[in-house]
């Protein structure tokens, strides 16, 4: 008996532009007690769906059936719904921090829900929140009931809302990419805690992610998206394997945590298509490497296969695996000569006054560092560790408090206003936030012209002819030169911030989490960039991040921070294979990896559908 | 918490205490003799040379302000010569009427302009919202002394030329011992200004509203399961107080100050009538009285706004 089925829903949103097609006749089926995963990239429809399901989109279009407790939710009027959502399907959603109100209690928020729902006393509910929020793992229950959000951190906001959510012990709970905005170690204990709840109180669960490697240790089974259509389903086990459709098996390629030593991430090529219209074939074709001539011609039949896995292509048998044939790429070592070299570097915030004089917050304590001409260094470690705060120290842009740092054998702290600004010239940084980093009301060409600008090096046609080579150089078309950086996608712009880097030719290239925001397709395209211009450049990088998966592919030494300090440094396969500090084992052993993967044994195709698609 | 508060306490003090240098100082260089405007122009030189004496105009300037100061900070404001009659005691006794004027105008534009814009917000670019943005925008172009001409034509004239009356033509009575009447003679005042000013609070809550709604945490509260007018008017709201709280304050602040024009249209003894005498009469104390009095509105505004902002956010708590 399935506890939600889904048959042929589309969302259709209609906006300015015209109308989206967010979701495209997708169908599937919740067991009792099993936990689904969802698993797409950002604009694959995943989010919109079990929204659309629970009314939460009160402009989409939604037409098909979703049945669930014998009825049809999309039938039902919005008081009707209304008492469905919270107490009988429960959500989490993806940022604990904006998720929950910030002028409201943790306590009073998940109490107005009983209150909305049950008739229940004020104690009572307050008893019943109290217990819960204990049961998952805030301590001081009792009196943390009474505290605000952002009075939690992260990992504890996200507790609270999987309290709230499964507070009227709904049969089924849907978690958008809930583990998204934590940190590695935080996010293994929300995924523990979550399918620990989940067995003990028998609650289905939909786990909405992009994140493949989390899906396959814990997923029954898998629904792969893309552009609003269900490419692939099926029991987890086998789709991991050996997944039946070229783009699942891309996914799977393209992510770093599928790691050989050397190998080029196989990125997929292109990017995903607009949802304004929607093609006569397959919306996968123009980036599939298994493309054949009718995929673009002919929408592609549902294969079922023995194993239980569906799959929406043409192909009858498993996809090339294009990661075989791709062969990795020597790396050239890195030279002997010593591009950045640092010294005890300390920063402290606040203190020092006269008044408390030693009371401030320490934020480095102490980091001996050196970076090699032409080497890539990791620098991970938790939010908060100081990380990004170190990359700043080093690019100049923040004072520390002591220490010593040499650029190209200068001591900084010695330069006078001319001669730093000439230093300047040699550390580039490039930032997280593809969206936030570029002046929107700027053209591309004139943000990657600046350095030029403010250096006064190029002027004129000599400007525009340097900047059209660096976009050449970074894989965006030089005739885009006047365009606004809104026309761009998240990875074209993280390539355009490279551009503007790279000008004035820098001794170092400080990436502060480059690919974080990026999907894993296109996470894979500019890390396969970042390579490439090192090793036809000779540039030398500093690599921060938090994905230890990320860091392990395009590093040669990383260095774990914690707390401020560097507490283990090594070369990348050393560490992994035998790391030494017990923060970098806590570290490794909470990154997921995708299973290895193995042929399809045994796999028949059962049957075959022409779907009409609306 | 203490020591925030004296500190904003002790800034109101110091931008008091620039102000009243400032207007002090502004009129003791400004032409004209005050001696002679206390005793009039038949006034004989010795005459105008006692009461300089008397009234302490023969001495160095910084000392007469601080004699000035002295007397201010135990609220004596100085003697209108003209009214006869000491400043405090006349800027208190048209405190009332502006009083009941803003108090009233307040409740109503905030009946009146935060549901405009909380219903454009809920339906944005819906026939609903769209003739409340138009609300708006007549709402911010028409002139108080306009909106006020017109609301007498309509509401008191012609009905007074068909024999009865609907509203009276302005004045003020006072609160006591007829509330009714009190508030019958305020009512076209009130809402005189309250539709110009409940425009601005119109715009200012829709836009906000607009952004709070699109926020994630009233994704969650639909998602628990809570009414929409819930969803709206708790979870909404409340993360749109605060702006508009900052705003109130400092209109509050700036009308106690005295609302010249609807004071004028509707003949209410307020402190902006007051003012508007005072200048031309060339009354000195009672300027400086009502300079310093709407000052002293702001700087206690400003400091309750900011108490209002840590009580409304825990986050800066």
């Amino acid at each position: 008996m399935a506890v939600l089925e889904a048959r042929h829903l589309s969302v259709d949103i209609p906006t300015e532009d015209g109308v989206i097609h967010a979701v495209r006749d997708v169908s599937f089926a919740l067991e009792a007690g099993e936990l689904f995963g969802i698993a797409g990239e950002s604009g694959s429809g995943k989010s919109v769906l079990t929204q659309a399901i629970l009314g939460l989109l009160p402009n989409a279009i939604v037409t098909g059936d979703v049945l669930f407790e014998g009825r049809n939710l999309l039938g039902l009027k919005p008081a009707e719904l209304q008492s469905i959502r919270g107490s009988r399907i429960g959500m989490i959603f993806q940022d604990p921090m904006s998720s929950l109100h910030p002028y409201y209690t943790v306590g009073s928020q998940i109490t107005e829900m009983i209150h909305a729902h049950e008739k229940v006393e004020k104690t009572v509910a307050r008893r019943r929140a109290i217990d819960l929020l204990a049961r998952v793992g805030i301590s001081e229950a009792d009196r943390r009931f009474d505290s605000f959000p952002h009075q939690f951190s992260g990992g504890m906001r996200q507790r609270v809302m999987i309290a709230m959510a499964l507070i009227l012990n709904p049969p089924l709970v849907i978690a958008d990419e809930p583990t998204t905005a934590l940190d590695v170690t935080v996010q293994a204990q929300i995924v523990a805690l979550l399918d620990e709840m989940r067995r003990e109180r028998g609650t289905t669960v939909v786990m909405i992610t992009h994140d493949l490697g989390l899906l396959s240790s814990i997923a029954d089974h898998v629904m792969v998206m893309y552009a609003g259509r269900r490419m692939e389903l099926g029991p987890s086990s086998a789709l991991f394997a050996a997944p039946a459709h070229p783009y699942t098996a891309g996914l799977l390629a393209s992510s770093p945590a599928n790691y050989e030593a050397g190998a080029e991430l196989v990125p997929i090529p292109g990017r995903p298509p607009s949802l304004l219209d929607t093609p006569k074939g397959c919306v996968f074709a123009p980036r599939c490497a298994s493309a054949l001539p009718r995929c673009t011609t002919e929408a592609p039949p549902l294969r079922v296969f023995s194993d239980g896995l569906q799959s929406l292509c043409w192909l009858e048998g498993p996809p090339a695996d294009a990661a075989a044939s791709v062969a990795g790429i020597a790396k050239a070592p890195a030279a002997d000569e010593i591009v950045v070299k640092v010294e005890g570097v300390r920063l402290t915030y606040g203190g020092g006054s006269l008044f408390n004089p030693g009371a401030g917050f320490e934020v480095l304590k102490g980091i001996d560092l050196e970076l090699h001409r032409g080497e890539t260094l990791g620098l991970v470690g938790e939010s908060g560790c100081g990380k990004s705060t170190f990359a700043r120290v080093l690019a100049g842009l923040i004072p520390m408090t002591h220490g010593k740092v040499s650029l190209l054998g200068r001591d900084l702290g010695s330069l006078d206003g001319r001669a730093w600004q000439a230093m300047r010239r040699e550390v580039q940084l490039v930032f997280q936030n593809p969206f936030g980093a570029l002046n929107p009301r700027r053209r591309v060409g004139a943000i990657i012209g600046d350095p030029y600008r403010i250096h006064s090096l190029a002027s004129g046609t000599e400007r525009k002819r340097e900047v059209q080579r660096l976009m050449e150089l970074v894989g965006l078309n030089p005739e885009h030169y006047n365009r606004f950086p809104a026309e761009f996608s998240g990875g074209q712009r993280q390539r355009i911030g490279i551009a503007r880097a790279l000008a004035l030719n820098p001794s170092l290239i400080i990436y502060d989490e480059p690919v974080s925001a990026l999907d894993v397709s296109i996470q894979a395209q500019v890390l396969n960039l970042m390579r490439s211009l090192q090793r036809d450049l000779d540039l030398t990088y500093l690599f921060i991040s938090h994905d230890l998966a990320v860091v392990r592919h395009v590093c040669d030494r990383i260095a774990v921070m914690q707390a401020g300090q560097i507490v283990e440094l090594a070369d990348a396969e050393t560490l992994y294979r035998a790391p030494q500090h017990p923060y970098t084992r806590t570290l490794l052993a909470a990154s997921v990896t995708t299973p290895p993967r193995h042929p399809a044994a045994g796999r028949t195709l059962v049957s075959s559908n022409v779907v009409e698609v609306a | 918490m203490i020591r925030y508060l004296l500190g904003r306490v002790a800034f109101g003090a110091l931008i008091l205490l620039t102000l009243s240098m400032f207007v002090f100082f502004l009129f003791f260089v400004a032409p004209g003799d005050p001696a002679r405007m206390v005793a009039g122009d038949k006034a004989t030189e010795t005459q105008l040379i006692q009461i300089r004496t008397n009234l302490g105009l023969d001495r160095p300037i910084h000392e007469q302000y601080l004699s000035f100061l002295g007397k201010a900070v135990t609220g004596d404001l100085g003697f209108s010569y003209r009214n006869q009659q000491p400043v405090a005691k006349l800027i208190f006794n048209r405190l009332p009427a502006t009083l009941s004027l803003v108090v009233g105008g307040v409740l109503v534009w905030l009946a009146v302009g935060i549901p405009i814009g909380i219903m454009s917000a809920r339906h944005p670019g819906a026939v609903r919202d769209r003739l409340g943005q138009g609300f708006i925008l007549i709402g911010l172009s028409f002139p108080t002394f306009v909106l006020g001409m017109m609301s007498l034509y309509l509401f008191y004239f012609l009905p007074r030329q068909s024999g009865f009356m609907l509203f009276p033509a302005g004045g003020f009575k006072p609160f006591l011992p007829n509330p009714a009447i009190w508030a019958w003679h305020l009512i076209l005042p009130w809402t005189t200004l309250a539709l110009t000013t409940a425009a601005v609070y119109a715009r200012l809550t829709r836009g906000q509203m607009l952004e709070v709604m699109g926020e994630d945490y009233i994704r969650t509260a639909r998602a628990k399961g809570l009414s929409e007018r819930k969803v709206v008017w708790k979870h909404g709201m409340r993360a749109t107080l605060t702006p508009l709280a900052t705003q109130l304050g400092a209109d509050i602040a700036l009308l106690l100050g005295g609302a010249i024009v609807i004071e004028q249209v509707y003949g209410l003894q307020g402190v902006g009538a007051l003012a508007v005498q005072a200048v031309a009469n060339q009354d000195r104390p009672i300027i400086i009285g009502v300079v310093l009095l709407g000052g002293l509105f702001i700087v206690v505004a400003n400091i309750i706004v900011d108490i209002a902002y840590v009580l409304l956010d825990p986050r800066v708590r």
